[in-house]
């Protein structure tokens, strides 16, 4: 009954000092570990910048040797921020859209359905990365038919098993990219890649180069976290079984359901800033130009804020959780990954009625001090109609 | 039965009228411009903050602690700030006024 549980590594630290050591490609980051300090201080973008001169360094691991397109808006800071987030913000809410959702139900009846049918079913590749390269086709609009080619990726774009950073996947994506760009160049439809070469900054066209920036952010921010969320998300309601029918005779309970394993989950465990101004994190001195993550999954476990942190309480009412970031930086695809966890659960409870683990791979992320189970490498599981 | 009013953020007057829920579902369902409640109501986003006027908020009462971190870091903060999610609709804020603060 612990397989779908995520342990918290960061609790003696998070006490104690309040934050921990990485050292990345000889780039230190000191991570931020309680959530009054992750929460200030990813509101202080003055102090703790995104949008610094060198392009993927706020990303942990590191991937300025491995990227040169800035990514956008996630890498610019205010005030040149509203402006990018003001073009992409009314796209990315259009998983509130009736017509958004029904697709999305459709595609995730479907997987559901195929595994039901199976003896068993290895959720990593042939569920979740399924389910979320066929749900991105509807976040972007492009036909049905181009997730084949993202989910023949496999499950990471920039990640492959032995290292945590591989240049030449990230090419195969930048390439890809490139591509759409210019064929979207040629004959514009109505896909995101079509409305952002459309979309005016400050009075001009977006750039390719921008629009590449943007493009990239969508592919990559929500790849493994979606991935890891849905994987999650079936672990859990396999070991909880109590809890898929709770949602079933409560279905008032299922926005806090949705939000308290989000919490839990914690898909990015940490993003990066770099400091502007020598100051003191944690009454502890830190110099200019060093680097700080703030940790979201820490944070989410904070004893001081949250009661029974390590449990999944799927009523639970008050869940200030930062999964998806906080302040000027939050998650641009947060409206999606919600709509998306949402269809599975409704799905789930009127098409299931047990799941059966049968074997487990953990994915743990090594960030040095702290070994962090952020999903599953693989789970095979039984789906019960 | 309470009939609020928000004053949105471009100086636009809405009543509303509810028995049950909370005042952020009342104002989504009904489209109220600046309040958009992305977590559903349980006090993570920030995007549903308001300024209850100064008579009605003996009425609408202190935020939790929980929720006075929150908008402690809210750069448009004041004395009255509420994130309206946590705010219970009942007969006892019946008449209130809120102004929806723009992020």
């Amino acid at each position: 009954m612990n397989k779908s549980a995520l342990p918290d590594p960061f609790k003696e630290a998070r006490i104690e000092k309040g934050f921990g050591q990485m050292n990345d490609q000889n780039d230190p980051v000191k991570i931020l570990l309680r959530l009054k300090d992750v929460r200030k201080s990813a509101k202080n973008w003055k102090t703790f910048q995104s949008g610094g001169d060198e392009v993927g360094r706020i990303v942990v691991p590191s991937e300025v040797h491995i990227r040169e397109t800035r990514q956008i808006p996630f890498e610019v800071d205010p005030p040149q921020h509203a402006s990018y987030r003001n073009i992409v913000e009314p796209w990315f809410k259009r998983p509130l859209e009736a017509t958004y959702q029904e697709k999305l139900k459709a595609i995730v009846a479907t997987v559901i359905d195929e595994a039901l049918a199976k003896e068993t079913v290895e959720v990593v590749e042939d569920f979740s990365l399924v389910i979320q390269s066929r749900a991105l086709t509807v976040l972007l609009n492009t036909p049905f038919e181009t997730s084949k080619t993202w989910i023949d990726w496999g499950t990471h774009v920039f990640r492959s098993e032995d290292t945590a950073l591989d240049g030449d996947k990230a090419t195969i994506l930048y390439d890809y990219i490139d591509k759409e760009i210019d064929r979207a160049i040629q004959n514009p439809t109505d896909d995101l890649y079509s409305k952002l070469l459309a979309s005016e900054i400050e009075g001009r066209k977006l750039t390719k180069e921008e629009v590449k920036g943007v493009m990239i952010l969508t592919f990559a921010g929500g790849r493994d976290t979606v991935i890891n969320t849905i994987t999650n998300a079936i672990a859990y309601f396999a070991e909880h079984p109590e809890s898929l029918a709770r949602i079933k005779n409560e279905p008032e309970i299922l926005n806090q359901a949705i939000e308290e394993l989000i919490r839990y989950f914690a898909p990015l465990t940490h993003m990066g800033r770099v400091v502007t101004t020598d100051t003191e994190v944690c009454e502890h001195a830190t110099k200019a130009q060093s680097r700080i993550s703030l940790c979201w999954a820490s944070a989410n476990r904070d004893e001081k804020t949250f009661e029974k942190p390590n449990e999944v309480v799927i009523d639970r009412k008050i869940n200030p959780h930062v999964s998806f970031g906080f302040g000027t930086h939050n998650c641009l695809g947060a409206t999606h990954a919600r709509t998306l966890l949402k269809v599975i659960i409704t799905t789930l409870v009127s098409k299931v009625s047990s799941i059966e683990i049968l074997e487990h791979t953990d994915n743990i992320e090594d960030l040095d001090q702290f070994k962090r189970k952020v999903g599953f490498h693989k789970l095979k599981v039984k789906f019960n109609a | 039965m309470a009939k609020i009013t928000f004053i949105t953020p471009d100086n636009e007057s809405v009543t509303l009228e509810a028995t049950s829920g909370s005042v952020m579902e009342l104002a989504v369902q009904n489209g109220v411009k600046g309040i958009d409640g992305d977590c559903g109501g349980v006090c993570s986003c920030a995007t549903c903050h308001v300024h209850v006027a100064e008579k009605d908020f003996p009425l609408v009462g202190e935020p939790s602690e929980i929720e006075a971190d929150m908008l402690e870091l809210e750069d448009e903060v004041s004395e009255f700030s509420r994130l309206c999610c946590q705010i219970k609709v009942s007969d006892a804020i019946d008449g209130i006024t809120l102004k929806v603060v723009e992020e």
